[in-house]
């Protein structure tokens, strides 16, 4: 202790001698837990270093006892993957659609690995319960615009609608006002004649025979005379309460006067077939479908 | 004239005319702005300078009255009023940002506001704007009083703060208008990071020299800590921003580093930020700020010299532990785990240091809230430093990596440890610089209790989402497939983004009554009665 050091009087530790702007500092010796813990941690990461990789050499690292390696760790996880999921999946493969309906077990396994593949690739526009939305069409209904066969909605799912690749379904509604082939004033009374179909009220002054025959000349080599559409132009329904992009008059309209040509991406070389398979029973098992 | 005013006025002259250059030239808006911004604040600077030099007295303050050091408050309470101001915009920005998690809708579908934009403001308004002042002014205001001496340099501290505070003014209106390099805590670009380079330079300067000319025998614990933040965040800085601009004119860079490297320079940076910026240089402030408010010695001399080395050796090498299951080798990982675990003891030295000052002095926290609010924040830190080693080790982090855990992890360190220190120094600091006493306890005491509960509902939320989070993305059914998909985890945490977003909001109220308490205390405050030194300083 030199001649500078005092004795703190709450501690009865002496001070360092030291004094900055009223602040001293006792001299407490190290807490020993804490050199202890110390020391452990410092034990512990040798031990580690030598059973894990862990310092890296001129050429190379050392590897550590176990040879360790996350890459293999990785590998061996989904091995074991494959063991649990094993011959299950050959067998999906192998099997046809409507077999795989037939069989429990089958079925059961092909919703299990469509909800997952569901949830990661197409919830993102048809909703993670495949409600759909606005211009995406609802998959729990039984009003398709392509079919709702297993091997449509496959068909669907593998090529895309308008997705650019040589398969896909093709057609689409054309943009009647944009492109002149109907007036203004044309569109809102046939518009107001699609409503009518299903039953919805129309304009006060809507003249239905006009409506009628713009509709005759226009709209029924997609939709059909009787407005039910067609399934192979993937043409929708216009006398059910379904509507893809809505029923109002305003958006009516516009889907007459732009047209609509709504995109679904072709999945076929991005998913693979027994996954595809597995995600047309998800979908087929959903509520809707035929 | 001295030569600093004249150098300083050329020098800022010349830069004005390169920036009105800059801004004519410039190959994109937002570099033009900011040309512009640099024109304006270099023009005005010239004309403060040049007032400053006619209304001064022939010589420069004197660095001594009547025996007494002259301690240099302007810059201190510059840098003080821009914490205040930029913590409460940043815990504003953290507010919309964590209502955007919860309400999407609030991104209102426009490119400023977006989350992906609002967030590193978020971010760096409340490291380095909020914390940065702090750091900055308590630093200075420390430096001088623990080594006697007036600050060194007469112009040098005001271009520190000013030019500093211009650096968050660059970094900030570049975020919003979609300016960044992309580097997580490090998102300025080229010409920001060299403009804070000059002046961090600057504030090692001032800093170094203030500690050469000190009339004390031996450096205070604090100082070394600051010292230590100074020099290891410029390393860091110069290390992860090497980038070559795509033109001089432009705001585009690209950074000199690649793939793997580059993320290991980032991870290295960011961690460094967080052990320097965050760990060292808040550590500083409580050991000046607990024992001089407790009236207390440091508890243990030797504690802070073993665990300072330690800290500083031990902390440089752990930034791998955010790359665990990466392409980054297993080596370095392991590294990074390793040495995460060693730095458990030297960070809980700092909390022993300063929980054990205040032995003998306990009862104070009953009737000083400051005091209160400043070992609660010890408290805070150190049940971060144990939280961090912990998810550091690989098979936690399996589970917690890339989970909300790390925000909660994040944010106990940062509201409770950085955030309460700071507060408590700036509590104790703003009567101090002006003379006057604080204007109210009670509502000191009120900060403390709503930030404490926003604070608990915060991390307490984060921690049951995170791990919730981590759980869900790798249940498995029994079949062999993902029992949740992402989206699935997304709609789990929407109730935890609320109360996190409810936690952020009485954090915020807090920092507003604390704002209005120490507008109060400057504005309208008693004269401080003669008690300690600062009370017997010429105001400034």
């Amino acid at each position: 202790m030199s001649e500078h050091d005092e004795i703190d009087r709450v501690s009865g530790r002496s001070t360092t001698g030291h004094e900055w702007d009223g602040i001293k500092e006792l001299n407490t010796p190290l807490p020993r837990w804490w050199v202890l813990t110390f020391y452990a941690t410092i034990i512990w990461a040798i031990g580690y270093w030598a059973v894990y990789p862990a310092w890296p050499l001129v050429s190379g690292y050392t590897t550590g006892l176990f040879h360790y390696s996350t890459r293999a760790s990785v590998a061996t996880d989904l091995a074991d993957l494959e063991k649990l999921r094993g011959q299950k999946m050959a067998v999906l493969g192998n099997a046809s659609l409507a077999n795989i309906e037939k069989d429990p077990v089958l079925l059961a396994l092909a919703r299990a690995r469509g909800k997952t593949v569901f949830a990661d690739n197409c919830a993102p526009c048809h909703g993670s319960g495949g409600a759909g939305a606005k211009g995406y069409p609802n998959l729990n209904d039984d009003d398709w615009l392509w079919g709702g066969s297993l091997d449509q909605i496959m068909q669907t799912i593998q090529f895309g609608a308008r997705s650019g690749h040589a398969k896909t379904h093709e057609g689409q509604m054309l943009a009647f006002g944009r492109d002149g082939i109907l007036k203004k004033d044309e569109i809102v009374t046939v518009a107001n004649y699609v409503r009518s179909l299903s039953g919805l009220s129309t304009a006060p002054k809507f003249d239905a025979a006009a409506g009628e025959k713009i509709f005759t000349e226009n709209c029924t080599s997609c939709h059909g005379d009787a407005g039910k559409g067609n399934q192979e132009l993937g043409a929708p329904n216009l006398t059910d309460k379904i509507w893809l992009y809505g029923s109002d008059e305003e958006t009516l309209i516009e889907t007459i006067t732009n047209g609509r040509a709504g995109v679904m991406p072709a999945w076929v070389g991005r998913l693979d077939p027994v996954t595809v398979k597995a995600l047309a029973v998800y979908v087929h098992s959903l509520g809707g479908g035929k | 004239m001295t030569m600093g005013e004249a150098g300083l006025t050329s020098a800022l002259a010349v830069f004005a005319f390169a920036s009105f250059l800059g801004a004519a030239m410039g190959h994109d808006a937002a570099f033009s702005f900011h040309a512009s911004l640099a024109c304006v604040a270099s023009l005005i600077s010239v004309v403060m300078i040049g007032n400053r030099y006619l209304d001064r007295p022939a010589a420069l303050p004197p660095a001594e009255i009547g025996g007494r050091p002259n301690y240099y408050l302007g810059p201190i309470k510059f840098a003080s009023a821009m914490a205040m101001f930029w913590g409460i915009a940043g815990f504003s920005v953290g507010l919309m940002i964590a209502m955007q998690l919860a309400w999407p809708a609030l991104n209102f579908d426009l490119p400023w506001t977006t989350f992906g934009r609002l967030r590193p403001l978020h971010t760096s308004a409340v490291i380095f704007a909020f914390g940065g002042n702090v750091l900055i002014a308590s630093s200075f205001y420390v430096v001088q009083k623990t080594c006697r001496t007036r600050l060194a340099g007469d112009l040098a501290p005001w271009f520190v703060v000013v030019g500093y505070n211009f650096f968050i003014l660059i970094a900030g209106t570049g975020y919003l208008l979609g300016v960044t390099q992309s580097k997580e805590y490090a998102e300025p670009e080229w010409y920001a990071d060299f403009w804070l380079t000059i002046v961090w330079v600057t504030y090692l300067l001032v800093f170094l020299m203030t500690l050469v000319k000190r009339k004390e025998p031996h450096i205070f614990v604090a100082n070394w800590f600051y010292l230590a933040f100074i020099i290891t965040i410029a390393v860091l800085h110069l290390g992860n921003n090497a980038a070559l601009p795509v033109s001089f004119l432009g705001s585009k860079s690209y950074i000199a580093w690649g793939g793997v490297q580059d993320a290991m320079f980032q991870w290295w940076y960011g961690h460094n930020a967080v052990g320097f910026f965050l760990t060292a240089g808040f550590l500083a402030i409580m050991y000046y700020f607990i024992p001089k408010r407790a009236q207390r010695p440091v508890y243990s001399y030797r504690l802070s010299i073993i665990h300072f080395w330690a800290l500083i050796f031990l902390y440089i090498w752990a930034g791998p532990h955010h790359l665990h299951y990466t392409a980054l080798p297993d080596w370095a990982q392991t590294l990074g785990m390793t040495f995460s675990i060693m730095l458990w003891m030297p960070s809980w030295g700092g909390m022993i240091n300063g929980l054990m000052t205040l032995s003998g002095a306990w009862d104070k926290l009953r009737t000083d809230p400051v005091l209160r609010m400043m070992v609660v924040s010890v408290a805070f830190y150190g049940m971060s430093t144990f939280e961090g080693p912990m998810m550091s080790i690989k098979v936690v982090n399996s589970l917690s990596h890339y989970t909300d855990w790390t925000i909660g992890h994040v944010h106990s360190g940062a509201l409770g440890w950085v955030g309460f220190v700071s507060f408590g120094a700036l509590y104790c600091l703003i009567p101090w610089l002006w003379n006057r006493q604080l204007y109210s306890l009670k509502l000191v005491n009120w900060h403390f209790w709503i930030s404490t509960i926003g604070i608990v509902l915060y991390i307490s939320a984060m921690w049951v989402s995170g791990i919730l989070q981590g759980l869900m993305w790798r249940a498995y059914t029994s079949l062999g497939f993902l029992e949740y998909s992402f989206i699935e985890s997304v709609e789990a945490m929407h109730p935890f983004y609320i109360i996190r977003a409810a936690g952020g909001a009485l954090f915020l109220i807090g920092a507003l009554i604390m704002a209005v308490n120490l507008w109060m205390t400057v504005n309208a405050g008693k004269a401080s009665e003669a008690e300690g030194a600062a009370a017997l300083q010429p105001a400034e």
